[in-house]
């Protein structure tokens, strides 16, 4: 079974750097999936554009679960190392808030990996988010579409 | 230590809104259930706080650990009770 690292942090990160250290650490892996998401920047001339956003998380649950999740990938995939980078607190349209590097011996299992991870990560990870439009903030509700995702994973 | 005879509250997410604050201490000289919690809550911060913490949709962690029966929480001093509203990360 692969090996996994998990990391929370509260501070900007470089996801060009995380995946090129993580990378080197599987040269035996002939395919390097990943994913990374960020602040969406909407229209600049729309007036409720997203100004900020910030993601709550509850440091006794949040890392744990998300270390069970990476433990869950490792079972269910084929991949040799598994990278999930996930942030927490206030970040500007463009940061990134996720990334996931998935490294197999083969693509499939590495797209399969990083998509498994993210669908989870989105609909099942301690996170609670609230975006700043015209200078309020509003909690995020969550949304039926990512409860779909993750649904597909359960189908027979 | 009965000064220290008491319980952390967690307030998640929008709950800390409604609450007006992330924390609060419960006292807890005997244990507490969950409709105990919701009562102490409605008399501390109000109706609203109460049904907005007792609604189906909040799941409670006690000490970490998610509940998986609300109705079968015991509090007791030194505990920590967190209120997790749905989550809408990532």
């Amino acid at each position: 079974m692969g090996t996994a690292q998990v990391r929370l942090p509260i501070a900007p990160f470089d996801p060009a750097a995380q995946i090129a250290a993580f990378t080197r650490a599987y040269p035996a892996s002939g395919g390097i999936v990943s994913f990374i998401g960020q602040v969406r920047a909407d229209d600049p001339g729309d007036a409720n554009a997203v100004e900020a956003l910030e993601l709550q998380h509850y440091a006794p649950l949040t890392l744990p679960a998300m270390q069970v999740l990476a433990d869950a990938v490792l079972a269910r995939w084929a991949v040799d190392g598994l990278l999930i980078v996930h942030r927490s607190g206030v970040m500007g349209p463009g940061e990134p808030i996720v990334l996931v590097v998935a490294a197999a011996r083969h693509r499939r299992d590495a797209f399969a990996a990083a998509d498994y991870a993210m669908d989870h990560l989105k609909s099942e990870s301690w996170f609670w988010k609230r975006e700043k439009r015209a200078g309020v903030w509003r909690w995020v509700e969550p949304r039926a579409q990512d409860a779909a995702d993750l649904a597909r994973w359960s189908q027979p | 230590m009965a000064v220290d005879a008491v319980a952390r509250l967690v307030f998640l997410g929008r709950l800390a809104d409604v609450a007006g604050r992330a924390e609060d201490v419960v006292a807890c000289i005997a244990p507490l259930g969950w409709t105990d919690v919701l009562a102490w809550l409605a008399a501390h911060g109000g109706t609203d706080l109460a049904d907005a913490v007792g609604a189906a949709r909040v799941r409670v962690a006690l000490n970490g650990a998610v509940l998986a029966d609300k109705a079968a929480l015991l509090l007791v001093a030194g505990d920590e009770l967190a209120f997790l509203p749905p989550v809408s990360g990532g």
